[in-house]
């Protein structure tokens, strides 16, 4: 077992880096950094050794490497060459002990079946079970991204290539939908920084935007306006870049259920869930803060930072509380979802009651 | 008045057909089929049939104009109580479940939340409507009864705003209410009314067609 990995808390990278895919020593240097204020912040407890014991070695090639990632036996995960369609994972990676694994404030688990039948994907339905319903439809494979704007490497890639130099880990993160209610996920992704450094943005960029597929055969729900598609987010540069901002490929080791936002969605754990954009298309790097999706369809209700507050409430509800899905009593909501000591500093001097 | 077999019939139909939904989510929750959010799905249950149950209600007095059954009239109380049943869960599911008597937090959403006052305003304009529903207030407040229930209206108003406020941008199930509730309203309009009225009577009229209906009128309504 790797002990330095261990003290990661959330951070476990599930593939040894093969040559060349090594991180730099000054990114290291900046996780550790990160990672040794979060554990004086009290971020205590580190990952079972069960689920870090799991399958820290994944072997195979380039384009085995999501089936590598996912130790889940028999899953048609991530075919190479992407032919064919793939059957969206019904269950958590076998052989590990999920029940142990907590967040760092010894948060467990929300269920597998939590995690992907209650979802807030319009594009599939506006019920909250609609996308595990309908996302059958999509087609996370093959899958390419567009990379435009201010930026030293601008193209399309094929998703593989687009993953492939990023070491894999597995994060544990809270995440809060503006609705208030809130679950605990296992992801498994990239670091949006590592590939934001690799695409090499210039001095112009300030925002990163982020759009989902907009195919209204795969996305049924895009026949009828109810938002104006495609969605699109964004984030400052800076908060992209925070080591905490995660481009998710999957979740419980497995490859993303397409309802989750298969194959390549955000999360950024300290902001409202519908900052983080599912099934991405396209990275631009923009030198204005571009209008993103919930703000253009509710200015009043919906901001850009949406940031996770419980002393700014949406108009039409508290936020100072949620409810966890699983417990009965709701509970209180953290300042910047329990990551204020991580990303206060983003904001500083800033109004966050006028940006919302 | 002798207890007709087909209006007990006819109302044991209704009180089965009001309490399907409860039990079918008493079913649902026994068996854990209520979903990752089922506080959520109690809620939004029991909110949806009571706004079906009050246009129900709603749709009663119309619908006798144009078929002229009058005895359809015997049916309204019963529908519309178990519309304020409905309610009265909805209510308490928000109370106990949803918030489990955090009264501050309860205060600060009606005081604070238009979306919860406009439900919890409907509440109150059927509470007493609910309590006046027996045949002793109906005889004892007389003309002003009528007067009090038009309270209803409001009631049913505020319940579909409470619908439209609530959802965050598919707002298609509330507008579909709330153009019932308006065609319901409009029915009421004096010349609408009498157009009803006068179009159920024409069509009866016309021999062969609905030729018992209209007997059936004859022989239980009151006056010419």
């Amino acid at each position: 077992m790797n002990m330095r990995e261990g003290r990661m808390v959330w951070v476990r990278r599930i593939r040894e880096p093969r040559d060349g895919e090594v991180t730099p020593y000054e990114t290291w240097l900046n996780r550790r950094h990160f990672i040794g204020r979060t554990a004086k912040a009290a971020v205590a407890s580190a990952l079972v050794p069960g689920l870090l014991a799991g399958c820290d070695v994944a072997p195979g090639g380039a384009a085995a490497r999501e089936r590598g990632a996912d130790p889940g036996a028999g899953e048609p995960a991530g075919r190479p060459g992407g032919a064919g369609p793939q059957e969206s994972p019904t269950g958590p990676a076998p052989g590990r002990d999920w029940a142990g694994v907590r967040s760092e404030l010894d948060e467990p688990l929300n269920s597998w079946q939590d995690i992907t039948t209650y979802n807030n994907f319009y594009e599939f339905g506006t019920g909250k079970e609609d996308p595990a319903r309908n996302a059958h439809t999509l087609r996370p494979r093959p899958w390419s991204v567009a990379v435009e704007g201010h930026v030293a490497k601008p193209g399309v890639y094929d998703l593989e290539d687009f993953l492939a130099p990023h070491a894999v880990e597995e994060r544990v993160y809270r995440l809060r939908c503006v609705e208030a209610w809130s679950m605990v996920i296992p992801w498994r992704g990239i670091p949006l920084a590592d590939v934001v450094r690799r695409l090499e943005p210039t001095s112009k960029a300030k925002y990163v935007e982020m759009t989902t597929l907009y195919d209204p055969e795969q996305m049924p729900g895009q026949r009828r306006r109810i938002l104006e598609w495609p969605y699109v987010e964004a984030l400052r540069l800076d908060e992209a870049m925070h080591p905490l901002t995660l481009l998710a490929t999957g979740l419980y080791g497995r490859n993303l259920p397409n309802q989750n936002g298969a194959p390549l969605r955000l999360v950024v754990p300290w902001k409202y869930g519908f900052k983080s954009v599912k099934s991405i298309v396209r990275f631009r790097f923009l030198d204005e803060m571009p209008p993103t999706t919930w703000a253009v369809s509710a200015p009043s209700e919906y901001g850009f930072y949406a940031n996770v507050n419980p002393e700014v409430d949406h108009p039409r509800w508290s936020q100072a509380r949620e409810r966890r899905l699983g417990e009965f009593r709701r509970r209180p909501t953290l300042m910047f979802n329990g990551y204020a000591d991580e990303v206060a500093h983003l904001y500083s001097g800033m109004d966050l009651r006028r940006w919302f | 008045m002798a207890r007709d077999p087909k209006i007990v019939a006819a109302k044991a139909g209704i009180w089965a057909l009001c309490l399907a939904p409860a039990g079918w989510l008493a079913f649902d929750a026994a068996t854990g089929r209520l979903g990752a959010n089922p506080i959520e799905t109690v809620l939004l249950r029991t909110g949806w049939w009571t706004l079906v149950l009050l246009l129900a209600s709603l749709a009663i007095t119309p619908l006798r104009r144009l078929s002229g059954r009058g005895r359809l009239v015997r049916f309204r109380r019963l529908v519309g109580l178990f519309a304020f049943a409905y309610g009265t869960t909805h209510l308490l599911g928000y109370v106990v479940l949803d918030q489990w008597f955090a009264w501050p937090y309860i205060v600060e959403d009606i005081a604070e939340r238009p979306f919860i006052l406009a439900g919890f305003a409907a509440w109150c304009l059927l509470l007493p409507l609910a309590v006046t529903s027996t045949r002793g207030w109906i005889r004892r407040l007389g003309r002003a009864w009528g007067r009090l229930h038009r309270l209803v209206y409001v009631a049913a108003g505020l319940g579909v705003l409470h619908f439209y406020w609530k959802v965050k941008a598919d707002t298609r199930e509330p507008l579909v209410f709330a153009a019932i509730l308006a065609l319901l309203l409009a029915a009421r309009v004096p010349p609408v009314r009498n157009l009803l009225t006068r179009a159920g009577r024409s069509a009866r009229s016309r021999p062969g067609l609905r030729g018992r209906d209209a007997r059936g009128e004859v022989a239980s309504a009151p006056g010419p």
